[in-house]
């Protein structure tokens, strides 16, 4: 937990809903993708072609995010912003330009290869290509450790707002799914075989979870605006927990360091999918340290994926701003009316990569 | 918040040894660690040389402890046999004494598996073994790591291409001084493949007779593979328990060179920025840095852009500096870390490595490489890490003389 104050005042996402706060959209599937929202504003009509959609994804995504932060800062003129630093996160990086260059590798038996699918399938590429849009010379790192590659980007930034190395950053997570990665994630046994109705996700008994993408990023700065949607508290990730009391006291632990208790939490936002096997821990929290807690969810609404837990902070975040929970995401409501002062994200990937985010109204 | 970040381990396998001690003797004898390609088939087996690790995968799996095991990627056990060596350097026994953390770097993870699946997957896709593919993220080699060393806390993974390991080495001290950690164990592991063989290939930057950096006829650089990994402790550590310090990490700097997705900035403005941002953080001057060890891959725009970026920092008193490429290869996600191991040697020893490969001096540059290894006296040491994508970073590391503290 950090002393010195991050405040999230710009967000950008691209994700398989349009207008989530709106109109939320439910799908009959076992997998969700983003649609294309709009790239030929965000992206040179000659880059699209060549791009992976992945890093169309992340571009556009940072571009809303910095638009929103530029637009954001209270006077008529919007300010652009060159962030001081851009971290990112992904779980699997640029799988279509991997898949593709592999294919032809195989295909052609390494004869008459090309580099541009090699030259973009290294994890880096978005927030190299975000830099080299925007001219940003400044911090550029990527995490790529599987359920935590966002949140070890947040935990970067904070570390470093505390350091005084940056007072500014731009921070997100994004994670494709392509027509291969699922299929092999499909033997794995990751998602359910029949689609179902994302409405009830948690409710479907069959094996495994719905897959999905995204692109979320976050704009932080160090000082308040009046359009700033929360405050980062802290961010924590753990691996392999020996039980779910582990996580139980992990939870205690992460919220003294903020000088609060589960009591003190007005939401909760879990990462619960509808696979029965790694939903038991979250439902144990619920039940035991959260009982008397409203509790969210997401992932019926953009899947299940490395970085869905940058989707979960986008949607907390808002609702600190508007200090409203929208409707598809409410799993229990409270029975009185509440200010949402602190708000819990607890995620985590296939019962292996855990993390909590805090985020406080600012 | 402990001010100070100090190195008091270090771990290394790599094309010219199997652990630290070795390395050092290939450095001193001047041997390089580039030769035919023997680890895989390929087309290209006989025409492009390669730095291979002088050990099968059978004979990696017996020394980390895991002979018969299937499930464990060649990245994976290069990194498990390279950390636990910088965690036993280090003397530490009880992993749980301290608050302690892994953060590791890879560009292609479990691919050396992949691949083999890929091809099957392709005939159909309901073939392929699992267990070939299961590995493939880059996260994977750094949780074998972790629970191979018993690390549980905090445990991530950098790919910032080639770049990846000296970032790794950033994160990890920042954790450090800001008390998040008490120590963290920070490094990188990249096996060869056919995927970045060929994928180098395709860019026409692979020199068909070894790299030759900084050199006016280079014409490429040399694949390597490989893992290192240090231990960073903090200053309260360090003191509690009489550590023996091996170098102290003093500054480091990163930038984009927001220039090219693959190629560097003819006036190299990111390296500049790395350098710059590392010398400052140090509190140094540029002429307190008595060695560099450079990015130097050999490619004529790397060695170029960088070449030109020193100079604009030191201008005409560069130090002595090289490429320990020679010996190594490329070692991409490990490089920085393998580089930074190389460092500490070279301020261990206070000696100076060769820039193998090296004959004819680079017509637009003011200096050359040292071409013989040489005692000296060495205080600073600076090491480059460039990567696609336009990531920079440097690092200056210091002899820790007994009373600095």
């Amino acid at each position: 937990m950090t002393n010195t104050p991050v405040y999230i005042n710009g967000l950008g996402s691209v994700s398989p809903q349009k207008a989530l706060l709106v109109e939320p959209l439910f799908f009959e599937a076992n997998q969700l993708r983003c649609a294309d929202p709009g790239y030929k504003e965000f992206i040179p009509a000659e880059m699209i072609r060549r791009m992976g959609r992945i890093i169309k994804m992340g571009v556009t995504a940072s571009k809303l995010c910095l638009r929103d932060a530029g637009s954001s800062s209270g006077s008529n003129m919007e300010r652009e912003i060159i962030p001081q630093a851009i971290i990112t996160g992904t779980g699997l990086g640029c799988m279509e330009d991997t898949e593709k260059f592999l294919t032809s590798m195989i295909r052609n038996k390494e004869e008459f290869l090309t580099p541009t699918s090699f030259i973009q399938s290294t994890h880096n590429t978005v927030a190299g290509q975000i830099a080299l849009l925007i001219k940003c010379h400044g911090y550029n790192f990527t995490y790529v450790h599987r359920g935590v590659s966002f949140e070890s980007a947040l935990l970067d930034a904070m570390t470093q707002f505390e350091m005084g190395e940056l007072s500014d950053a731009l921070v997100g997570g994004t994670d494709e799914l392509t027509v291969n990665s699922f299929a092999i994630t499909s033997r794995l046994g990751y998602w359910k075989r029949k689609p179902v109705d994302t409405k009830n996700l948690l409710d479907d008994r069959q094996r495994g979870t719905i897959a999905g993408e995204g692109a979320t990023f976050f704009f932080l700065e160090n000082y308040q605006n009046e359009h700033t949607y929360a405050r980062l508290m802290g961010v924590t990730t753990f691996l392999k927990p020996a039980s779910e009391k582990e996580v139980s006291k992990r939870v205690h632990d992460f919220l003294a360091t903020a000088g609060l208790t589960t009591n003190d939490i007005d939401l909760v936002f879990m990462g619960l999918n509808g696979n029965p096997r790694t939903d038991q821990v979250y439902k144990f929290l619920a039940g035991k340290d959260f009982a008397d807690t409203p509790l969210a969810y997401f992932k019926h609404l953009c899947g299940e994926y490395h970085t869905a837990s940058a989707f979960a902070a986008w949607l907390a975040a808002q609702v600190i701003s508007t200090q409203l929970v929208p409707g598809a995401v409410c799993l229990k409501s409270s029975p009185k009316s509440t200010i949402y002062e602190h708000v819990l994200i607890y995620n985590h990937f296939m019962g292996n990569n855990h993390a909590f985010i805090l985020l406080s109204r600012p | 918040m402990s001010k100070r970040v100090f190195i008091t381990g270090i771990g290394i396998v790599c094309a010219i040894g199997k652990n630290v001690e070795e390395t050092f003797q290939s450095l001193l004898a001047g041997k390089t660690g580039i030769g035919e390609i023997t680890l895989f088939n390929t087309m290209h087996k006989g025409i492009i040389p390669m730095a291979e690790v002088k050990m099968t995968t059978e004979e990696l799996l017996e020394e980390v402890g895991k002979a018969g095991k299937k499930n464990l990627t060649r990245t994976a056990l290069l990194g498990m046999k390279a950390a636990k060596e910088a965690l036993g350097s280090a003397g530490i026994s009880n992993i749980h004494q301290y608050k302690t953390g892994l953060i590791s770097a890879s560009t292609v993870g479990g691919m050396d598996r992949s691949e083999d699946f890929y091809a099957s997957f392709l005939s159909d896709p309901a073939r392929g073994r699992l267990i070939d593919v299961v590995n493939h993220d880059c996260g994977d080699s750094t949780e074998r790591i972790a629970s191979h060393l018993g690390i549980s806390d905090l445990v991530t993974t950098i790919s910032t291409a080639c770049s990846s390991s000296v970032n790794a080495l950033m994160f990890g001290s920042n954790l450090i001084k800001t008390g998040q950690l008490d120590r963290v164990v920070v490094g990188g592991t990249d096996a060869v493949t056919r995927f970045t063989l060929n994928g180098f290939n395709t860019l026409m930057i692979l020199d068909k007779t070894g790299c030759h950096p900084f050199d006016e006829n280079r014409a490429g650089l040399t694949l390597g593979e490989g893992a290192a990994f240090l231990v960073l402790e903090s200053e309260e550590v360090v003191m509690k328990d009489g550590k023996n310090i091996l170098a102290e990490v003093s500054g480091y700097g990163n930038a984009n060179d927001a220039y090219h997705q693959t190629a560097s900035s003819p006036d190299g403005t990111g390296a500049f920025m790395a350098m710059s941002k590392a010398i400052a953080m140090s509190k140094l001057q540029p002429n307190d840095i008595d060695y560099i060890n450079v990015h130097g891959t050999g490619t004529q725009n790397n060695d170029l852009s960088e070449g030109i970026a020193i100079e604009r920092i030191f201008g005409e008193h560069v130090p002595p500096y090289s490429s320990t490429k020679g010996f190594t290869g490329h070692t991409l996600g490990a490089a920085g870390a393998v580089e930074a191991v190389i460092s500490v040697l070279a301020l261990k020893h206070q000696v100076v490595f060769s820039n193998l490969g090296f004959s004819i001096p680079m017509k637009e540059l003011h200096n050359r490489p040292v071409t013989t290894n040489h005692n000296a006296s060495i205080r600073h040491v600076l090491s480059n890490s460039f990567g696609f994508g336009g990531n920079n970073s440097a690092v200056v590391l210091s002899r820790y003389v007994t009373g600095d503290a």
